[in-house]
């Protein structure tokens, strides 16, 4: 009963389409439409919200490119995301660190463990896979829970914001928006850069038909640990960001659900498509915060869209667009 | 060192492994013939805790009863998840499984959440197991000896039915080859049903047998199968023995560690999964990929 190879949704990225970093007509449009998006948004919802939003894109992104593109299911990221949030508060915190090497703290340490991680977990594909990096990242769970440095159930608190190259005060909430949009939107810029270059290309082959790859002379393995560590790293980056704006790091950060909700996302959004982490966070993060009074309604709902998703749009709203369109999104 | 600390915390840790082993047991049967990891595993592992104790309360039914009635509900909760869901996926990677059964175990936890809230409730030990045996170095609490001895006398059963009955002959036969099998005339998607529902049937027993020990609440569940997925990695999912031989062992280490080292009785497990990992990716009882 051997499954049909995972997510086989796009063709070769758009060698006869004419494109200016990875760029395509339909993907301009889309892109030119979120940065829209971004720039009424606080008219309509609360700033803070959607910045949670889009430290999520990131998150998100960083997580399709290993899941999409790459074909490895992880679903231990809370630890690259937790201890990415960690760092990054305690470098504020304790060591007094300004705002860009306070979130190049976070994000170092998420690739430093993604390298680690990655190098245990690629012995193994598919399913076992799954359940590694699930295993590992409970560890680094119960060790955040003892550790001192995490404060435990308290978490780190009080993290200040402090300012952008020195001058930008981060302490009102629309500044901060908007250096987070700007960030949000290279961010997927970069994303998009990634999947469309030959390092791009090479993952999909490693994905498709890794004998193939291998064949072809590519070293299969290290191109898997490349994209593990480049999604643990924005998996840090996003905790990093998302800890100066709330000015908090807690053990929810590194815990299991954020693991799943990253699957979540991605799954509603699209698997392997570009935009699928944007339209994807915007859902489920909608659905949590309008959901949020009802409490354990959440995880029910979550669930329900799990399967309903699985079972019946696995190629995510995006995925469908893409078909509808006959385009790449 | 304190050897009789060492040998009363292994004694406990068996406990656990009892519940690692018939865990990972149903989920290498199921993994075997269906293909799906099944992440549901844990919250029917927590219903039955959860049916024990509704029956307790609502109908006055005590832990016998339990022990016999909530395998049965689940087990048919089993058939009808297989033939509305599960039954979808097989023709598509095994991973959309996984993320199917996430999905319900996120679903049914919600709902147990609603239906119970969210914190811990009792659930006593029955009469008829009340009390404690003298092993020489510890006074074990009679429930812990029953459901040790109880456990392992399962697993075993489970093993043997497998082994050595013309049923268990057809299931491995089916494992191999599932095309073949069907082409004998034995209808192979009746099989697979009757598998998964059996699978979770066991885990709701479990469960039952855990409620007295741990406390039933609504994540009992979610915590004890990433556990049991370790498990399952250092095991290696070819070999039905070497999964309660596994979990058995695994319990044995963890009981150990609380004596000799206890900040690290949490993660003992994780860290043997890395250990294993690098030194036999495929586990102690996996075959060759």
């Amino acid at each position: 009963m051997a499954g049909t190879a995972f997510l086989k949704t796009t063709r070769t990225a758009g060698v006869s389409q004419s494109q200016f970093l990875g760029f395509t007509k339909a993907r301009a449009i889309f892109f030119l439409l979120f940065a829209a998006l971004i720039a009424v948004g606080p008219q309509f919802l609360y700033p803070i919200f959607l910045i949670k939003v889009y430290c999520f894109i990131i998150f998100a992104c960083g997580y399709n490119l290993l899941l999409g593109y790459t074909g490895l299911m992880s679903f231990g990221h809370a630890a690259f995301f937790g201890m990415g949030a960690y760092l990054c508060g305690y470098a504020a915190t304790q060591w007094g660190l300004p705002f860009e090497l306070s979130v190049l703290a976070g994000t170092v340490i998420a690739a430093a463990m993604g390298l680690v991680f990655g190098w245990i977990a690629i012995r193994r594909t598919g399913l076992y896979f799954a359940m590694i990096t699930l295993a590992l990242a409970q560890m680094v769970y119960f060790i955040a829970m003892q550790a001192p440095f995490t404060g435990g159930e308290n978490g780190i608190q009080s993290i200040p914001r402090g300012t952008v190259l020195g001058f930008i005060d981060l302490s009102s909430n629309t500044t901060l928006y908007w250096v987070i949009s700007v960030i949000v939107l290279a961010a997927v810029a970069f994303y998009n850069r990634i999947i469309h270059s030959p390092f791009g290309q090479v993952l999909r082959a490693v994905r498709n038909n890794p004998e193939r790859a291998k064949s072809l002379g590519y070293n299969v393995d290290r191109f898997k640990l490349a994209a593990f560590t480049i999604s643990a790293a924005m998996a840090g980056f996003a905790a990093s960001l998302k800890t100066i704006t709330f000015g908090i790091a807690t053990l929810t950060d590194v815990s299991y659900v954020i693991s799943t909700e990253v699957v979540l996302i991605n799954l509603v959004g699209g698997i392997g498509t570009i935009f699928g982490p944007v339209v994807g966070s915007f859902f489920i993060l909608s659905l949590e915060h309008f959901l949020a009074p009802y409490g354990p309604w959440v995880l029910l709902i979550q669930g329900i869209v799990f399967t309903v998703f699985v079972l019946l749009f696995r190629q995510g709203i995006v995925g469908e667009l893409q078909k509808r369109f006959r385009t790449h999104l | 060192m304190d050897v009789y600390l060492i040998l009363s915390q292994m004694t406990l840790g068996l406990v656990n492994g009892v519940f690692y082993a018939i865990l990972s047991l149903g989920l290498a049967i199921i993994f075997g013939l269906l293909g799906v990891i099944n992440f549901a595993h844990g919250v029917f592992f927590m219903l039955g805790a959860f049916i024990a104790y509704a029956l307790g309360q609502w109908l006055g039914i005590g832990y016998w009863g339990a022990l016999i009635i909530a395998p049965l509900l689940i087990g048919m909760l089993g058939l009808v998840v297989e033939v509305t869901f599960i039954r979808h996926l097989y023709r598509l990677d095994h991973l959309y499984g996984l993320l199917l059964t996430l999905g319900l175990a996120l679903f049914v936890e919600g709902f147990i959440r609603i239906a119970f809230g969210p914190q811990g409730l009792p659930y006593s030990v029955p009469p008829s197991l009340r009390g404690a045996v003298n092993l020489g170095y510890m006074m074990l609490p009679m429930y812990r000896a029953w459901v040790v001895v109880a456990g392992v006398v399962l697993c075993l059963a489970t093993w043997l039915i497998i082994e050595w009955t013309p049923l268990g002959a057809k299931l491995r036969a089916a494992t191999d080859n599932p095309v073949l099998v069907q082409a004998f005339g034995i209808n192979v998607p009746v099989m697979l049903t009757l598998t998964y529902g059996a699978g979770v049937a066991l885990a709701a027993l479990g469960g039952v047998m855990a409620a007295p020990i741990l406390s039933v609440d609504p994540s009992m569940g979610t915590s004890v199968i990433i556990v049991v997925f370790a498990v399952v990695v250092i095991g290696g999912m070819g070999s039905i023995l070497g999964s309660i031989v596994t979990g058995l062992g695994l319990g044995l280490l963890e009981g150990l560690t609380k004596a000799v080292f206890p900040q690290a009785s949490s993660t003992v497990i994780f860290v043997a999964m890395v250990i294993i990992l690098v030194a036999r990716p495929r586990g102690l009882f996996g075959k060759a990929a």
